[in-house]
């Protein structure tokens, strides 16, 4: 999946989260910015991710998909060095339905990283960061052995 | 009233659970299936690449998996409880036990609390064996009853 031109130099740290999950890639959802423990994603609006057919309202379920994802990634540039994560819980308050056909904005950041733990927050937004559509807090287990165990088992991943 | 709620209404008059279940555009895009089992509704979320989260692993991503979960929890409202119209999540928490692999994965809700306006509800989805869940979520729902309609 290529990058949208930019005007600017590429940011490497977005470079580096721009495509390596499939089901975001799957979603149409884009990686805005990351980096520092921040990040920001985008989800344009599309008919059969639809949850309630009586307003074309989209699924709770993709707000929590684009939620953890970016929270995900504000995790994992919040780390000094790479390592693989995993959600271990993620509570998310719908404030309002979101607007069908606009796109919704979810903004996360990576709080605290503690040795095993990161803790993060984020908001879903339509019209504008104070527009919020819902909010969220998680926590994320630094899972450094498993990938070990993966990498030596020869499974493929991300580059 | 719309067409939507009509459409519920007659999918339970009839028992046609799987109706009910692809009238949601995004049940049908995960393939999410239906059915009763010993008065349960489980619900089935097939193997499918397109829903990976870590290709490392590879697990299914964990947006996934809660969005299925959430699924669960309003198809046993709206198949079990009083309302027709669309329950509305409030809160939803996910809770993740393990990586879900890339396989089928099955889930089952109960309902905590059913009150006049707010329903809570728990699901819980497993893989392979329904003691080893992968996740489980408690969630909060605004619902109205059907005579409201």
């Amino acid at each position: 999946m290529a990058d949208p031109p930019t005007d600017g130099p590429v940011n490497p740290t977005k470079a580096a989260f721009s495509s390596p999950i499939p089901h975001v890639a799957e979603l149409g959802i884009e990686l805005v910015e990351a980096g520092g423990g921040r990040g920001i994603m985008r989800l344009p609006w599309r008919e059969n991710l639809v949850g309630n057919p009586e307003t074309g309202v989209l699924h709770g379920g993709v707000v929590t998909t684009l939620i953890d994802s970016i929270c995900g990634i504000a995790c994992l540039t919040a780390l000094e060095k790479p390592q693989p994560i995993a959600t271990l819980d993620l509570r998310i308050d719908y404030l309002r339905p979101a607007t069908p056909r606009r796109d919704i904005f979810a903004a996360a950041q990576a709080y605290k990283v503690t040795r095993q733990v990161v803790f993060t927050r984020a908001t879903a937004y339509q019209d504008g960061p104070d527009d919020l559509v819902a909010a969220s807090v998680g926590t994320f287990m630094l899972t450094g052995r498993l990938g070990v165990r993966a990498a030596k088992t020869g499974a493929k991943g991300a580059s | 009233m719309s067409g939507f709620v009509e459409l519920i209404a007659r999918a339970k008059a009839s028992g046609d659970i799987q109706g009910l279940v692809d009238a949601i555009p995004y049940h049908a895009y995960l393939g999410i299936r239906a059915r009763e089992e010993n008065g349960a509704l489980i619900a089935t979320l097939p193997r499918n690449e397109k829903t990976i989260g870590n290709p490392v692993l590879p697990a299914i991503h964990g947006g996934v998996i809660g969005a299925f979960l959430e699924t669960t929890a309003i198809f046993h409202l709206l198949w079990t409880g009083q309302t027709v119209h669309v329950p509305k999540t409030i809160t939803i928490t996910v809770d993740y036990m393990r990586s879900a692999g890339v396989t089928d994965t099955y889930a089952k809700a109960s309902i905590t609390k059913l009150g006049s306006r707010v329903a809570n509800v728990r699901a819980r989805a497993w893989q392979d064996d329904p003691e080893r869940p992968v996740a489980a979520v408690n969630a909060n729902f605004l619902i109205k009853p059907a005579e409201d309609g």
